[in-house]
């Protein structure tokens, strides 16, 4: 078996850590970046369908990532672009595929609610809520039960959690003590829905009593605070602690999605969150730390910037998915064994799953 | 793979017991012996276990209670709880685990007791195995088997006894596979096993104690070919699970009256092996399409499609006949249940009507 690199210890990490500092602010530059070309591409006309926005969570993704060694695994969601970025997915693959090219990730079969980068350990973003949880926690007792020593975060939001895929995968994950972390970002809404209307509940991490295993409630825009308390929850589950339900407190700057007319809250109420900015909140933390320099943030920002503008420039060019091609055998693009096993002149597949890398691990045992 | 031997813990029924007078051939060859279905589901399950340690099953009360229907038996004592997982009564929990063990270099077969159940975990077969393979542009694949068992004839009524292939062969991304005897009920599912690609095995209630001559070593049935166990020359019967047995029956009752059947066990609903099937179909000219899930929009009008499409339609004598199970839920009085759904009476009877008909 193939030793996890450790992660890295919470004490060590933080906005006085210039090395954790850079990094962590250049993951959330980048989501915010991409997030905003794809606003803007979007509302141009040159993006296609439809993108559900992550603008104001960047904190959440980076700062449970963070707490990731190489070899851990995430699910996402419909809103999944920052936790695909967070996990190491490359901004050009990610570009391409919403700009419906051959190129992207799912090669224009997928598009923003199903982005994800397998070999960097993604399960995959879904488009259906909660869909992302049983998968994750099965994902969890395979790692359990191969002794690979990975820990798999699902993500979700709070509307995931009135779903009953949450509470069948939660008891789960809670009876067999699976190394798993079901992070709900709670932005207060599903889709129009609010929390205090969904759930009679006052939080999403005290449904985790129900199951018997620890429910934590943390500043979601704050990414030194998400990053502690998953190291915390992610080392519960690599020592075969168990599970953990983490709640990051976060808001969406954008609406649901294309068609959200933001009839449901007040323009107070989005002006209030958008003052409590992740990035600029941990700016101002780090200059505080006096970790990195003025000059080192603005280095940051270009850096992200110059970054999705290369993504934008070279997915255009890039060619586009074929009908033609697809069209072809669309049962290629359906099935790994399109005609099925045991067939004379089916290539032969074999039944591995997910990931070079699992697949490796398995192969140095 | 090295083959294993596997013995039938020890219950093997008689010969004689259960035996569904057609349904394959009852005398085992070299290499062969007789063995329930439910035995030779349950000796696949061992071998692959036994030869892969990637191979795992789970569901509900699969362990030490040996399944609802008994099927999984000794396997739990044989593999242990690890491998052989008891879960709670949670099947969208079960399913979705399934769908993420697959995908994490497992090969996971899950149990669902009823195949009505699966409703339970639709979203987990329907949007998130049968898709992931393609939504990923192929980037990973789904290795995940589903075994559960469907039919009517036990006097469980409308939420246990239903025929549900149709909807599993109307998602693309699926494979379903409806073994028909003993020895398919092995083979088939050895090759769903090995297979890269989520695959729908829906076995038979009324099929578990039924009995057929069954390789001892793990020989796979492969996914894609049907089978052709009866030739005949004034008409063809095409089939499906259960169906199978009762149109051998109904053939062999029909040859004593000078009507000679084919019948086509399609084993294999996707991929579906049109082939084989609009072949026997051509040598007759005459189709009756037999199934025990109801008439709308179910699988045989898939394959009354295929022939209308196909140059078959010409070498047609007659229009193309289906027997199917009513469109009503399965009733819970005997003689109610029966009457919803083709017995060997029926098939008998569709068969003479066609055989005359142009």
């Amino acid at each position: 078996m193939t030793e996890l690199a450790e992660a890295p210890a919470a004490s060590d990490a933080g906005a006085a850590d210039p090395r954790w500092a850079r990094e962590a602010l250049l993951t959330m530059y980048r989501i915010r970046r991409f997030e905003e070309a794809v606003d803007d591409l979007f509302a141009r006309g040159m993006m296609h369908g439809t993108m559900h926005l992550s603008i104001g969570q960047e904190a959440s993704a980076t700062g449970v990532c963070a707490a990731l060694a190489e070899g851990d695994l995430i699910a996402s969601t419909h809103r999944g672009h920052g936790h695909c970025i967070a996990k190491g997915a490359d901004l050009l693959p990610m570009m391409a595929e919403l700009l419906a090219k051959d190129s992207g990730y799912c090669r224009g079969r997928g598009g923003s609610m199903h982005i994800a980068d397998v070999a960097k350990g993604n399960l995959g973003a879904n488009g259906i809520v909660g869909g992302g949880i049983p998968i994750a926690v099965g994902s969890a007792l395979a790692q359990k039960l191969r002794g690979t020593g990975a820990v798999v975060v699902c993500f979700f939001g709070d509307g995931a959690t009135n779903e009953g895929a949450f509470h069948e995968a939660a008891n789960l994950a809670a009876i067999w003590q699976l190394p798993v972390v079901l992070v709900c970002e709670n932005n207060k809404y599903g889709m129009s829905f609010s929390t205090e209307k969904s759930m009679h509940v006052a939080t999403v991490a005290e449904r985790a009593a129900a199951y018997g295993f620890p429910g934590v409630r943390v500043d979601g825009n704050d990414v030194e605070a998400v990053f502690a308390a998953a190291t915390e929850a992610v080392a519960r589950a690599r020592s075969g602690g168990g599970p953990t339900l983490l709640e990051t407190m976060t808001y969406r700057w954008k609406g649901h999605s294309k068609s959200d007319k933001n009839l449901y809250r007040t323009r107070e109420e989005i002006e209030q969150w958008r003052a409590d900015d992740p990035i600029a909140d941990f700016e101002a933390k780090i200059l505080d730390a006096g970790s990195l320099s003025v000059e080192d943030l603005e280095a940051v920002r270009t850096q992200a910037r110059d970054e999705v503008r290369d993504a934008v420039r070279r997915s255009m060019q890039a060619p586009d998915a074929d009908p033609r091609a697809f069209l072809a055998d669309p049962a290629a693009a359906v099935f790994a064994a399109p005609l099925g096993s045991h067939v004379a002149g089916a290539p032969a597949v074999e039944p591995h799953g997910l990931g070079t890398a699992l697949d490796a691990t398995e192969e140095s045992k | 793979m090295t083959a294993t031997v596997e013995h039938s813990n020890g219950t093997a029924a008689p010969a004689a017991f259960g035996y569904v007078a057609g349904s394959a051939p009852a005398d085992a060859t070299a290499g062969e012996r007789v063995i329930t279905y439910s035995e030779a589901v349950r000796e696949a399950m061992g071998q692959a276990m036994a030869a892969d340690d990637r191979v795992v099953l789970l569901g509900e009360d699969v362990g030490v209670y040996g399944g609802a229907f008994g099927v999984s038996g000794d396997l739990h004592g044989r593999f242990g709880g690890e491998r052989v997982r008891d879960t709670p009564i949670s099947e969208l929990g079960i399913v979705g685990a399934g769908v993420g063990m697959a995908l994490s270099g497992l090969l996971p077969i899950v149990e669902i007791q009823f195949s009505d159940f699966t409703c339970q975990a639709m979203d987990q077969i329907v949007n998130q195995a049968a898709k992931i393979h393609f939504m990923l542009g192929g980037a990973a694949h789904v290795p995940l088997v589903l075994r559960a068992p469907g039919g009517s004839g036990t006097g469980a009524a409308g939420q246990h006894s239903q025929s549900l292939e149709a909807w599993f062969a109307h998602t693309p991304g699926l494979k379903v596979v409806m073994p028909s005897n003993a020895a398919d009920a092995k083979g088939l599912l050895l090759s769903a096993i090995d297979d890269p690609d989520p695959v729908v095995v829906l076995e038979h209630k009324l099929l578990y104690k039924t009995s057929g001559p069954v390789p001892v070593e793990p020989v796979r049935v492969p996914i894609g070919k049907a089978a052709v166990p009866r030739r005949g020359t004034d008409l063809t019967m095409v089939a499906t699970g259960v169906m199978v047995s009762r149109c051998l029956e109904a053939a062999a009752r029909l040859e004593a009256d000078g009507v000679s059947a084919s019948v086509v066990d399609v084993r294999t609903l996707t991929p579906f092996d049109a082939e084989t099937v609009l072949g026997a179909i051509d040598e007759t000219g005459r189709a009756l399409l037999v199934q025990e899930a109801p008439r709308h929009v179910g699988f045989m009008s898939e394959v009354a499609a295929r022939i209308a499409e196909s140059e078959s339609l010409y070498r047609l004598l007659a229009p193309v006949k289906r027997l199917c199970g009513l469109d009503t839920p399965i009733p819970y009085a005997p003689q109610l249940e029966r009457s919803v759904v083709p017995q060997v009476d029926d098939v008998v009877a569709a068969a003479r009507a066609l055989a005359v008909v142009g």
